[in-house]
């Protein structure tokens, strides 16, 4: 038995410590928004925050967690950004099959939560490991630069 | 008559070019030092040049292409500020050795960029207290026989190669440069 924080609940999960937190959150937990796309951190779909840095929960072994917090997709818009980011990707109808969106929101509010204004550069820098295979990229990038303008 | 008058000048020439060949390129790829040539051979190898690189990026693989998703180095040599490399490299290699991984895996900074330097640049460098963390030759060994990052480079799973000395051999060759005063 193991206990994590998770959107500020601690939770105790029976899962072995090498389970990955994706399988931990998706399965025991039943937090099914963080996806997985690949299972080997190359395409960015199960993006949670630990500590609020973005971590790909699909290599992160649910034992190497301790007492960091983590935060997925279900609980972002309690999060002054993460419900701009949310806002805005309906506004603007960002997601296309969805599937990555839940990635793309959580590298988003990393991004935006660290930089209040960045340039293309530093949108690229920082969501260039999340794939879009609907080729979304324009709008993700329109949604942030309009949350950094009018709302930042 | 003529043919040897000729053929005589030209096997010289031939003969000088190969030798000037030949410095050339032991000037860039032999140490000086035969304590350094095998230690030279192991910083080299694409588990250390990988992430000792000069470029904004790390690299990977053994055809060192840019890493994928192209990752950056970012100021601290951790990645861009929310795309950390601690994002996917655990401080162990992790889905099935897919994903290789360390404690506080990163780069190297810029001025450990190992990249196109010879045996003796990179010697140089190496030894140069400006340049390697202030590090003296014991805390190199220390740092090269112990740190777990370095240590990766011989556990770095899957089939990933491993470099040309086993760790023991380059902590021996290591220990016998540094006993003899680092020479390059
Ligand atoms: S499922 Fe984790 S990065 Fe693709
Ligand atoms: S919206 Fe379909 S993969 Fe991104």
């Amino acid at each position: 038995m193991l206990t994590i924080q998770v959107n500020g609940v601690a939770q105790t999960v029976d899962a072995p410590e090498d389970k990955p937190l994706l399988w931990v959150l998706r399965e025991n937990l039943k937090l099914t928004g963080s996806k997985y796309g690949c299972g080997q951190a190359l395409c960015g779909a199960c993006t949670v925050h630990i500590d609020g840095q973005p971590t790909r929960s699909c290599v992160l072994p649910v034992g190497a967690i301790g007492n960091k917090a983590v935060r997925t997709v279900e609980d972002i818009r309690n999060e002054h950004i993460g419900s701009l980011v949310q806002n805005a990707w309906r506004e603007l109808n960002v997601p296309q099959c969805g599937y990555c969106q839940s990635g793309q929101i959580m590298a988003a509010t990393a991004l935006l939560k660290s930089n209040s204004a960045p340039s293309d550069q530093d949108i690229d820098r920082a969501m260039s490991g999340n794939i879009c295979r609907c080729g979304t990229y324009p709008r993700i990038r329109k949604a942030i630069h309009k949350i950094a303008s009018e709302q930042l | 008559m003529i043919t040897a008058h000729f053929t005589k000048p030209h096997a010289l020439f031939i003969c000088a070019a190969r030798v000037m060949l030949l410095a050339l390129l032991s000037s860039t790829a032999m140490a000086q030092s035969p304590l350094f040539q095998p230690l030279y051979e192991v910083l080299t190898h694409p588990r250390c040049l990988n992430c000792h690189t000069k470029t904004e990026f790390p690299r990977q693989g053994d055809e060192r292409r840019r890493h994928d998703q192209l990752v950056v180095r970012g100021a601290d040599n951790h990645g861009a500020p929310t795309l950390q490399c601690a994002a996917c490299h655990q401080d162990e290699n992790v889905a099935d050795d897919a994903v290789p991984g360390a404690p506080h895996w990163g780069l190297a900074p810029l001025s450990m960029a190992w990249e196109d330097l010879n045996a003796s640049k990179l010697c140089i460098a190496l030894k140069d207290l400006s340049k390697n963390g202030n590090r003296s030759l014991s805390d190199l060994l220390r740092h090269m026989s112990e740190d777990e990052l370095v240590l990766w480079g011989w556990s770095p799973g899957a089939n990933r190669t491993t470099p040309p000395l086993s760790q023991s051999e380059f902590v021996d060759a290591l220990t016998r440069w540094v006993n003899a005063g680092g020479p390059c």
